[in-house]
């Protein structure tokens, strides 16, 4: 029997949240890591039961979790003991949270625009590639993209992408600089789009040895040079992997679209109240069908008048509109964060956010109604949508 | 025998109960400890002491006796009271609200 599972990930906890296709009775299972934070857990596309986790601590740094059953149990992956003794009888494995820069790290640029050096903090994103269960690519902070082909045992990093002539002028966001956004071309999986906070897009077309930066178009008021090949504070990315040529962005304000892989962008915010917001997901089964939850401002980040919403427009951006049968729209102040929307494969395609107030809210008509599936979690950081057949 | 004492979320992590126990060969230093440490639960490298430059994390402490001795060389010879047992080796996370 078909079904959902949604991975969430929160400030203090991961959950596990499942139900049958209809989609009216969910079970929470969880928090697994009770007190860590997790940032991203996400499934693999070859296998669904294969399940990775980010999960990080200030004081302890990152862990990188897995699990073979669901989301039932987990491992550190590297920690068996056939992992701990090479051929050589020599104690290894362990290696699962070394995510070491390739060479010597370099510097980017700080806050007050002066050189700091490149130092990993946390992995913000997992993405598994589709070949392979074992094989997936993270995105870090400081911005950078790794890649494991031992399903999450070892790392070593695509450094194309960081030792790209702007890096230096590469600087964070509020959030630190964040490798938040990796979507593969399925048609084309050497083709690979990254999005950094405050950076901006990139293309890999060869797996990710050269990238280019794909930002023309975009244009970032807060920056000297409004329209500079990088310093832009994307915050999401989607793409329907129908149509991969054509991707959309929510940006620190402005919604955009492309329709040539990124080579140049054009606003499509149209109507929106508001411009500012974080995540942008594709309906399942329509590839010009998208979903955003306008905020009020980047320094109010919360709802326009206390009212949640999602806006969704039919058209790929210009025309949108507003989403609100069972959502709040009184005295809401919460935010959504930019890994915290997710849709589903069932029909009709099912819509899911999560928020910084604990509630994760779901709609299994494609956003024409909503409910909430859970409300009293920790802040909500990500929600990954499986599709269980 | 030397006993360690973690804590909470370094437990949950290595799946150990309060107190590990662990038996050393050769000195025993802060260094000596945490390898054994990290040998016999390997996912805890990384979490106390940095995977590259091996040096301990920010926030975490090292006490003994009584004594915070985070900013000791790694390399001195642990108090004797800890290397029999008789006072556990603390590693910490430092205090902070939130």
């Amino acid at each position: 029997m078909s079904g959902v599972r949604l991975l969430v990930g929160t400030r203090k906890g991961g959950f596990v949240i499942t139900s049958d296709a209809k989609r009216k009775d969910w079970k929470v299972d969880g928090p697994h890591f009770a007190g860590w934070e997790i940032y991203h857990m996400k499934g693999s596309p070859v296998d669904p039961n294969r399940i990775y986790g980010s999960q990080t601590s200030a004081w302890f740094g990152q862990i990188v979790q897995r699990s073979d059953d669901g989301g039932k149990t987990w491992t550190t992956p590297g920690t068996s003991e056939e992992d701990l003794r090479g051929s050589d009888g020599m104690p290894k494995g362990g290696a699962s949270n070394d995510f070491r820069y390739d060479g010597i790290p370099g510097t980017h640029q700080w806050y007050d625009g002066t050189q700091h050096p490149w130092e990993f903090k946390r992995v913000w994103h997992l993405e598994p590639a589709l070949d392979s269960p074992d094989h997936l690519y993270a995105g870090v902070e400081d911005a950078a993209l790794f890649e494991s082909t031992d399903g999450g045992k070892s790392w070593s990093e695509l450094s194309g992408l960081r030792q790209h002539d702007t890096g230096p002028r590469w600087q964070p966001g509020a959030g630190g600089m964040c490798l938040h956004t990796i979507l593969i071309n399925p048609k084309n999986p050497k083709q690979i789009f990254v999005a950094i906070s405050a950076a901006g897009a990139f293309r890999t077309d060869d797996g990710g040895k050269t990238w280019k930066p794909i930002n023309k178009g975009l244009v970032s008021n807060f920056m000297p040079d409004p329209k500079a090949e990088v310093g832009h504070c994307v915050h999401r990315l989607a793409l329907h992997p129908s149509k991969p040529s054509t991707l959309f962005m929510q940006k620190h304000w402005d919604v955009m679209r492309s329709d040539n892989g990124g080579d140049s962008w054009t606003e499509v915010s149209g109507n929106l109240p508001t411009d500012f917001g974080f995540p942008i997901d594709v309906h399942a089964h329509e590839p010009e069908t998208i979903y955003v939850v306008p905020i009020k401002s980047d320094s109010e980040h919360y709802p326009l008048d206390g009212k949640l919403q999602v806006w969704r427009s039919r058209k790929g951006g210009n025309e949108w509109e507003v989403l609100t049968n069972g959502l709040p729209q009184k005295d809401c102040y919460v935010n959504v964060l930019r890994d915290a929307m997710s849709v589903d494969q069932l029909d009709p395609c099912g819509v899911y956010f999560g928020t910084t107030g604990g509630q994760v809210y779901g709609s299994s008509d494609a956003g024409d109604s909503w409910n909430a599936i859970v409300r009293d979690l920790p802040a909500v950081l990500s929600v990954e949508a499986q599709t269980l057949r | 025998m030397i006993r360690v004492i973690l804590p909470h979320h370094l437990r949950t992590l290595a799946k150990v109960g309060d107190e590990v126990q662990l038996d050393l060969n050769g000195s025993a230093t802060v260094k000596s400890l945490l390898d054994a440490l990290e040998e016999r639960y390997p996912m805890l490298r990384g979490t106390i002491r940095d995977h590259g430059t091996m040096k301990r994390r920010p926030l975490v402490r090292f006490f003994a006796c009584g004594e915070d001795i985070s900013h000791e060389s790694p390399e001195i010879p642990l108090p004797d009271a800890v290397v029999k047992g008789d006072e556990p080796f603390f590693v910490m996370g430092a205090i902070a609200g939130g």
